[in-house]
């Protein structure tokens, strides 16, 4: 069959920078979807965007659908023949229905009854008609987080679209979406280029090149680098590139030119973040550096066009920067008139949740939580005293005007401003790390100071939110509560923080949130959701560190309060897998919690017991008790798991030899007892029912 | 370019695009959206195409005349266009050279910014447009006004004057922008910026202004009440300016916040309705209009 290559390309006004690299995706996927779907062999799929289109270009396409060949049952023989064997009226009507003739049909068994069956050929549709018929679906279904609606139409897409060119090979294909029809035209730059036609698919990247559009984003990304690596070169500058801007910036730009400018060396004073972020945040410049990483009066810009009055529209950026940083400059200088108490005393007017109240009531909530994690860690009065000033002054830059301008600095001004205003080098070092890790790959804090804080502002926000019903959905998490509780379970992995218990800390939180009437939910059902909300951050955890889903389970149904424990005995179990006897011993654990299960309120009465192999478990069960406890407090998992593996023999010989469910209840009762404590026990380590073993 | 000279060339621009050129309603507002040439014209089917300068007020933004680009009150020159046509960008990028400015000699991009005034329940997505770097014009698909769905869409242009006046004049201090001949901006404006300033900050009477809220509100009620929509609406601008001067005062409380602008709401959103039902029941005239002009 004959293969042509399909060209389509969407022409919008400008597409949000953020947006692009997304919904390109999507435009490929779903073609790629909808060609199998509808049977239209392809060869490979390769998408173009910027801006103002999304394009892509299919190759060696089908010109029409595969045909279709199937089997369709019909009626049962008995009502298909009439009693003198020919066909019946029901077997013509289902011949004529199925496009077969009657001599066509087939007799076959199914199940014990012989049914009429039709062999169907449906033949391929032609590639175009399908596309005319099924570009709606492919467009439409692209997903924006925001959409809109333009003119009188109601078709909801990113930004307005104003063109379409789409082409099978050379013929133009008619299609028609929000009122736009399709045609080999396309447009070039705004300014520089000119509408042209495209011939073909394979002319469509010169064709737009000659018009002053790269619609290669690989190819525009490259010629970005390029071209800051030439300014680096020739005056012997370092450019750090910001993944984030450079990708924006792609999406900005349709035929790019970096240029640069220079502003006063007055402004270096400012802090450095705060010159990035201003060129960052409101120009998306470039910063510009020396070879030593020490920042440079310059920037670099990229424009959307080619060198035609470069140095005006250098001069233009000079000028807006000028005034941006003089900006700045103006809120460094304010901020640093606002003493840090008078900043703490504002925070009760911004609000941080309706049903959570302000900032003022969140930090004194952490205040609490940390003077408390610090006292039960048995701190020494001056770090105390520290601790207490770094929870007290934590959000203060919240107030200022810096971080009201640019929320990304918060934490990092008030580190500036604390030291600024002579505040202890720790305590400074705290109010920045208590946001700590602010993503996945991010560091945690490495000051105590800022660790507890950290621990405390993240559990009051995850617990404050849970209290009052905020939950992350789906994609939805506006709070940040699982970036948060990640960060929380991150922390608590470190060997040295071990000490601080999840389960206590989740208790501190409930405990200020239902003192202060905070908690809108039942507090038990809180405590529930958040223990299974960690858990689940707990499991990506170890799902990262290639732990067994069994194994996991298994851990995740046993004790979490110490989460850097319960990963190092999910590794000890990953261990215990290689050797031959655990299987056993899994068995002997399993077998026990399932007769344990039987147990209802009993209790044991260990003089009771006199078969000697129940005698001998008992005594198996002391020393496992006493082994596991000591390993416990020095958190030696895999002694942990000898401790209680020790039983095993015991527990096999006794279900050899001895029965438990027996006439005598109180016999019964004594023996699911012990086997209810040993489980409990067990229980301690993992829910070892969980585990698996291939047959 | 004087500023008065851009401003004519705007007029000219966009009377030529067929606008009705209005002039500057006489109520006190925030921005020019909210005029009700285009807070209530953008709602409901009919079209309609305007253009106007409008002095807008913005208290908490009053720097005694100190400061080098914030105002008490700053220009907008306002376009509204319904439904939006096809070719708005380029009908806008006519008026940037209409005001001298050479697209090819510049950088001009389109960078995403979505709008939004929640007290009036408007929305819209759209872009800022950048000169060189330089913010200019707001440029708005309008989605919803007064918690109103529009349909059709219209589009907003909303270029900064004083702001587009620096980069043309090439000047640092809004106050030096020549305004016409050796009249300066701040001739004209600075007395009445440092007043402003003064009056918001130190002046003005809390408890007067608290009960004026009050007063404008039940005024405004009592108007829609009587399906009066545009007095209604001027006494909801009344509030809205109100509030502004309190916010601005530090006069209301976090707490209180919330509600007083949920009462502003309110009343945009009852008055949205009630307009939409007046032309409703008028028939539509401008719908009329334009179905005449095209059979005719």
């Amino acid at each position: 069959m004959d293969k042509r290559d399909l060209l389509l390309e969407i022409g919008c006004e400008e597409i949000p920078a953020r947006f692009v690299q997304d919904a390109i995706r999507q435009l490929g996927e779903r073609m790629a979807n909808w060609l199998t779907a509808h049977r239209i062999s392809y060869s490979d799929i390769q998408t173009f965007a910027t801006s103002r289109r999304l394009t892509v270009w299919v190759r060696q396409v089908a010109e029409s659908q595969e045909d279709v060949y199937e089997e369709v049952r019909g009626p049962a023989e008995r009502i298909a023949k009439t009693p003198d064997g020919k066909w019946s009226k029901a077997a013509e009507g289902f011949a004529r229905k199925q496009g077969v003739s009657v001599e066509q049909l087939e007799l076959r068994e199914v199940k014990g009854e012989v049914y009429v069956f039709a062999n169907r050929h449906v033949p391929g549709n032609r590639t175009t008609d399908e596309l005319i018929k099924g570009i709606h679906e492919i467009i439409a279904g692209i997903n924006f987080p925001k959409t809109m609606r333009w003119g009188s139409d109601k078709t909801r897409f990113i930004r307005p679209i104003r063109w379409l060119v789409c082409l099978f090979g050379e013929e133009i294909v008619p299609i028609t979406f929000a009122h736009v029809r399709a045609s080999n035209i396309s447009y070039g730059h705004r300014f520089l280029g000119n509408k042209t036609s495209i011939a073909s698919a394979d002319q469509y990247v010169d064709a737009l090149r000659q018009q002053y559009v790269i619609v290669d984003v690989d190819e525009r990304r490259q010629l970005i680098l390029d071209q800051l690596r030439q300014l680096e070169e020739k005056h012997n500058w370092k450019i750090p590139v910001d993944a984030g801007l450079l990708e924006e910036v792609v999406f900005l730009v349709e035929y790019p030119t970096a240029l640069y400018g220079s502003f006063s060396k007055e402004f270096l004073k400012l802090p450095k973040e705060v010159l990035i972020t201003t060129m960052r945040e409101h120009q998306r410049y470039f910063p510009v550096e020396t070879k030593d990483g020490e920042l440079l009066p310059y920037f670099v810009t990229v424009r959307n066009g080619d060198d035609h009055g470069i140095e005006t529209v250098a001069k233009g950026n000079e000028k807006v920067l000028r005034a941006r940083l003089s900006d700045a400059r103006f809120f460094y200088e304010e901020d640093l008139k606002l003493p840090i108490d008078q900043a703490v005393e504002k925070l009760d007017r911004i609000v941080f949740q309706e049903d959570l109240g302000t900032m003022g009531d969140r930090v004194r909530r952490i205040h609490s939580l940390a003077l408390q994690l610090g006292n039960q860690l048995q701190w020494d009065p001056s770090r105390l005293e520290k601790l207490d000033r770094a929870a007290s002054i934590c959000k203060f830059d919240l107030a200022t005007q810096m971080v009201g301008e640019f929320s990304e600095l918060e934490g990092y001004m008030g580190q500036v401003y604390a030291l600024r205003h002579g505040e202890d080098k720790e305590v400074a070092e705290a109010v920045y790390e208590h946001h700590l890790p602010r993503s996945a790959g991010d560091r945690v804090p490495q000051g105590s100071l800022g660790t507890i804080l950290a621990l405390a502002d993240k559990i009051d926000t995850i617990v404050g939110s849970f209290g009052v019903g905020i939950q992350p959905t789906g994609s939805q998490d506006p709070y940040g509560l699982r970036r948060r509780a990640a960060g929380i379970v991150q922390i608590l992995l470190q060997e040295k923080w071990s000490a601080v218990s999840l389960t206590q800390l989740i208790q501190l939180a409930l405990d200020r949130l239902e003192k202060e009437g905070l908690l809108k939910i039942e507090r038990e059902k809180v405590e529930k959701e958040v223990s299974q909300f960690f858990a689940l951050r707990l499991k990506a955890v170890m799902q990262e560190q290639d732990i067994r889903y069994d194994v996991i389970d298994a851990i995740l149904s046993a004790d979490l309060a110490d989460l850097y424990l319960a990963v190092s005995k999910a590794q000890v179990l990953m261990e215990q897998l290689e050797r031959e006897s655990f299987k056993l011993e899994v068995e002997g654990f399993t077998r026990t919690a399932n007769l344990a299960k039987k147990a209802k309120e009993v209790h044991l009465h260990r003089q009771e017991l006199q078969e000697p192999a129940e005698r001998d478990l008992l005594q198996a069960y002391d020393e496992a008790s006493e082994q596991f406890n000591k390993a416990r407090e020095q958190r030696d998992p895999l002694m942990m798991y000898q401790a209680i593996a020790h039983m095993v023999p015991q527990i096999h010989h006794f279900f050899d030899h001895v029965m438990v469910m027996v006439e005598d209840e109180r016999v019964r009762n004594n023996r699911l007892a012990l086997l209810k404590e040993i489980t409990e026990l067990v229980r301690q380590y993992a829910a070892f029912e969980h585990i698996v073993f291939a047959s | 370019m004087e500023l008065q000279q851009m401003i004519i060339q705007l007029q000219n621009y966009w009377s030529k695009q067929g606008c009705i050129i209005a002039q500057p309603y006489d109520v006190e507002k925030g921005a020019g959206t909210l005029n009700p040439m285009t807070f209530l014209r953008a709602l409901g089917p009919e079209p309609w195409k305007v253009a106007y300068v409008e002095p807008s007020r913005r208290p908490a933004d009053g720097r005694y005349g100190d400061n080098p680009n914030r105002l008490y009150q700053h220009h907008q020159f306002q376009v509204i266009l319904k439904p939006a046509p096809d070719n708005i960008q380029d009908i806008y990028l006519g008026s940037l050279q209409a005001l001298g400015i050479d697209p090819l000699k510049h950088d001009i991009r389109f960078v995403e910014d979505n709008w939004e005034n929640p007290t009036f329940g408007a929305a819209g997505l759209g872009w800022e447009v950048w000169v060189d770097g330089m913010e200019i014009t707001q440029f708005t698909y309008f989605q919803q006004v007064g918690g109103l769905e529009t349909n059709p869409v219209s589009v907003e242009l909303t270029y900064g004057l004083e702001r587009l006046a620096l980069y043309i004049q090439d000047k640092e201090n809004v106050y030096d922008l020549t305004w016409i001949d050796d009249v300066k901006y701040g001739d004209i404006f600075f007395q009445q910026e440092y007043e402003h300033s003064k009056y918001t900050f130190e002046v003005s009477d809390v408890k007067l202004l608290f009960h004026l809220f009050d007063a404008y509100e039940k005024e405004a009620m009592r108007a829609l009440d009587e399906q009066l929509v545009f007095p209604a609406y001027d006494y909801i601008l009344k509030c809205s300016h109100t509030f502004n001067l309190l916010d601005a005062r530090g006069a209301i409380s976090v707490t209180e916040r919330t509600g007083y602008i949920g009462r502003v709401r309110h009343l945009a959103r009852q008055c949205a309705k009630a307009y939409v039902e007046q032309r409703e029941k008028l028939g539509f005239p401008l719908l009329k209009q334009r179905e005449e002009d095209h059979n005719g």
